[in-house]
């Protein structure tokens, strides 16, 4: 806030005030962990000499307050800034007040920094539901639970922990995040913005550049070396949420580097998709633009090498302590084309292992490492089949979380020496509104849709043993409407021929347009999009989300938090202060 | 930016976007006609994470005249001499989102001249001569493996 109050203060006095005031990262009330590595930069607007400027840490200049000497850029990049940068900065434990002066301005920021009492747990599981929201969970309960009389057939995995929060998921730019800086947080414990990883985004004109914060794996890495590290996902391995583990970019999209940082920081079992940025560029199917061949060099490095879920348990049985599994060359396929729908890339890749089966090939081999482990697992399609408005897709992989938090659960059994940490990212705009029945009266979707007293249960198929329905194109559906769409023709059935495309581009290549291929289905609605014209699917939602806890540790999760808190309360856990 | 991707990234200009008009792409019917169907099922004989191998009957029909069935993805601007043509329709620009990305069997169709393209969901013929083996494209830097080049296009 005072940075605002600033800025507007800066605004009034325009002519002769700066357009924009010093920045300072890491930014105001940034909460950091005793020790933890971050680049301290400061911003000086109109290019400023080193001699025009100055900034103090709790009243002492730089190189005293760090112990380091920090580096003047005048004319950053040829930018009209100049900036003071200390690369790798630590700090003990204390109350920080960070001033930067430039002629009669004056900019303030405060930092605590957190020492961390007695390690509490051996291990930390960290599952992550991609855009996992409350109807999600709701609906996912509905189907692999059942519904009598207004209650439930039994609890998920997932709700059945003693420790709950409410989670604020908001970047440093947005009300509404993404899922690189929201799950930066959790590996952080800084801020970030949108499409941002292990940074704050600063104004330097490279991705690789902007001023980095340590993640939870660098810090375990080089606190701990007896901890062992996971990162399983069903999404690709360089996608936003793994890629926190281990990245430092202003651009998610960066996947070639953000392989190599996978080299760099080296999790001992990493497994997911996306597979094309690990082969060289003379390989048919790379998305490389260079000639590393990060197979072999993870090979080199002492990795088995998965491709298949029967390698991966091969590699589990054989005693493998470091894998690199990778199913398939885009995302691994949900639960919904694994188990019913068949479609996909289930013909290309027949033999992908699930969350839950990765959940207990990760577990397997990180469970006799000395010093425990970390482990950070990630639903993420829940989130993908959001943007594509497929909540039946979306619903199936927040229940494969939940078996994946079984598994979990089991292990920690009656240790007491795991904590685990269930949290979405960010939330979707989705509603359970009522039930789709096919024998209510009318022609149109919306004479099907049974609200309030007329919102029967609906019937789907028996559940199958992991307590998926076996058939979901039946007469009575869940109604699960969502707040944001492009223009699209919703059919109120699942879409068993592959997922729902929702609206594709228009002829002038920027507006996007219904998916008339839905149009034409049974009962199909045009809706026109209450989105800006250039978003082709479901957007993200500002609204908060649920996370559940359990273990040594978890008892700190209570009321609502922001989502670096998530970071706080496992560094604690694992005594991850200290210098 | 720097791209590190073999990807367009949206620090291509999209200024001018809106001049293109609503002409029908040419019809290369005739040229079809001779030219040998090629399928997005029939290019690989093998694709696996690690890679893939095209097909005998790619490699055989190397540098000849062919003609493939698939949809154009979202294109970056509506006239340019490039496109490309995927199995599916893709509802996301991997060309304008920073989070989305390209499948893995693309074809990069390259034309003889700048043409104005039509809507993603349509599906579109194309006609050209096949090109297999890593290529950067010198003023993209799109890295692609299969390409039609010299190709015309209309929409089915």
């Amino acid at each position: 806030m005072q940075k605002r109050t600033w800025l507007m203060a800066a605004a009034m006095l325009a002519s002769v005030a700066p357009a924009t005031a010093q920045t300072i990262y890491p930014l105001n009330r940034a909460e950091i962990l005793e020790g933890s590595r971050f680049d301290f930069k400061v911003e000086f607007p109109n290019a400023p000499a080193s001699a025009d400027v100055k900034v103090t840490i709790n009243g002492k200049a730089v190189n005293e307050a760090f112990g380091r000497e920090a580096q003047f850029v005048q004319n950053e990049e040829g930018q009209k800034h100049s900036a003071l940068w200390l690369r790798g900065a630590q700090l003990p434990a204390g109350q920080y007040v960070i001033e930067a002066t430039q002629g009669n301005d004056k900019a303030t920021v405060n930092w605590t920094v957190y020492a961390t009492p007695e390690r509490k747990a051996k291990n930390v599981i960290l599952f992550v539901g991609d855009g996992m929201s409350v109807a999600h969970r709701t609906a996912a309960r509905i189907l692999s639970k059942g519904w009598e009389q207004g209650l439930y057939g039994g609890e998920l995995a997932i709700d059945d922990m003693p420790h709950m929060a409410l989670i604020s998921t908001s970047g440093t730019d947005s009300i509404v995040t993404d899922s690189a800086n929201s799950a930066s947080a959790y590996t952080t414990g800084h801020k970030s913005c949108v499409n941002a990883l292990g940074i704050y985004c600063a104004k330097n004109a490279l991705t690789l550049d902007h001023p980095k914060v340590e993640t939870i794996s660098e810090v375990i890495k080089r606190k701990r070396s007896g901890m062992a590290i996971g990162v399983v996902t069903n999404s690709e391995i360089e996608d936003a949420t793994p890629a926190a583990m281990v990245a430092h970019t202003r651009r998610r999209s960066d996947y070639n580097d953000i392989v190599k940082m996978f080299f760099d920081v080296q999790p001992d079992v990493i497994m997911g998709g996306g597979s094309p940025n690990f082969l060289p560029k003379s390989t048919p199917g790379t998305k490389r633009t260079d000639d590393q061949d990060f197979i072999a060099k993870f090979k080199e490095a002492g990795y088995a090498l998965a491709t298949t879920k029967t390698e991966m348990n091969a590699a589990v049985a054989g005693g493998s302590k470091k894998l690199l599994g990778l199913y398939n060359t885009s995302n691994i396929d949900g639960a919904f084309d694994l188990r019913l729908a068949k479609k996909g890339s289930i013909s290309k890749f027949p033999d992908q292992p699930d969350v839950v089966e990765q959940t207990k090939a990760a577990i397997e081999m990180l469970k006799g490492a000395q010093d425990g482990f970390f482990l950070m697992v990630e639903s993420a399609r829940i989130d993908k089949y959001s943007h594509s408005l497929d909540w039946e897709r979306a619903v199936f992989d927040t229940i494969m979380l939940d078996n994946a938090v079984k598994v979990a659960k089991d292990f920690a059994g009656d240790r007491n020496d795991t904590l685990i940490i269930v949290v979405p990212d960010h939330a979707h705009p989705i509603s359970i509104i009522g039930t789709y029945d096919d024998d209510r009266p009318g022609q149109l979707l919306r004479d099907k849709l049974g609200t309030y007293a007329d919102s029967l249960p609906p019937n789907y198929g028996p559940r199958d043993a992991d307590g998926y329905p076996t058939k979901v194109d039946t007469s009575r559906r869940l109604a699960v409407a969502f707040g944001s769409y492009p223009d699209t023709c919703d059919t109120g059935r699942p879409y068993l021929d592959g997922e729902r495309v929702p609206a594709v581009k228009g002829p002038d290549g920027k507006t996007n347009v219904a998916n008339e291929k839905d149009c034409t289905l049974p009962l199909a609605t045009r809706k026109q999009g209450n989105l800006p014209f250039d978003a082709n699917s479901g957007v993200h939602a500002g609204d908060d989300v649920l996370l559940t806890a359990m273990g040594p540790g978890a008892e700190r999760f209570r009321g609502h938090k922001p989502n670096v808190f998530v970071f706080r309360v496992m560094a604690e856990a694992l005594a991850l202060g200290g210098k | 930016m720097i791209s590190h991707r073999p990807h367009l990234l949206p620090t291509l200009s999209r200024r001018g976007l809106l001049t293109g008009l609503a002409v029908l792409p040419v019809s290369l019917r005739a040229l079809a006609a001779e030219a040998e169907l090629l399928t997005f099922d029939g290019l690989y004989k093998s694709f696996g994470v690690l890679g893939f191998q095209f097909s005998d009957r790619a490699t055989a029909l190397r540098g000849k005249p062919v003609r493939m069935i698939g949809y154009m993805a979202p294109p970056l601007k509506p006239e340019s001499h490039f496109f490309v043509l995927t199995r599916e329709p893709l509802a996301i620009c991997p060309f304008c989102q920073s989070d989305a990305d390209w499948p893995v069997d693309i074809v990069v169709v390259f034309m003889r001249a700048a043409t104005p393209m039509v809507s993603a969901g349509q599906k579109v013929a194309v006609s050209g001569r096949l090109e297999i083996g890593s290529s950067t494209d010198a003023e993209t830097g799109f890295v692609s493996q299969i390409r039609l080049v010299d190709a015309g296009f209309h929409s089915v």
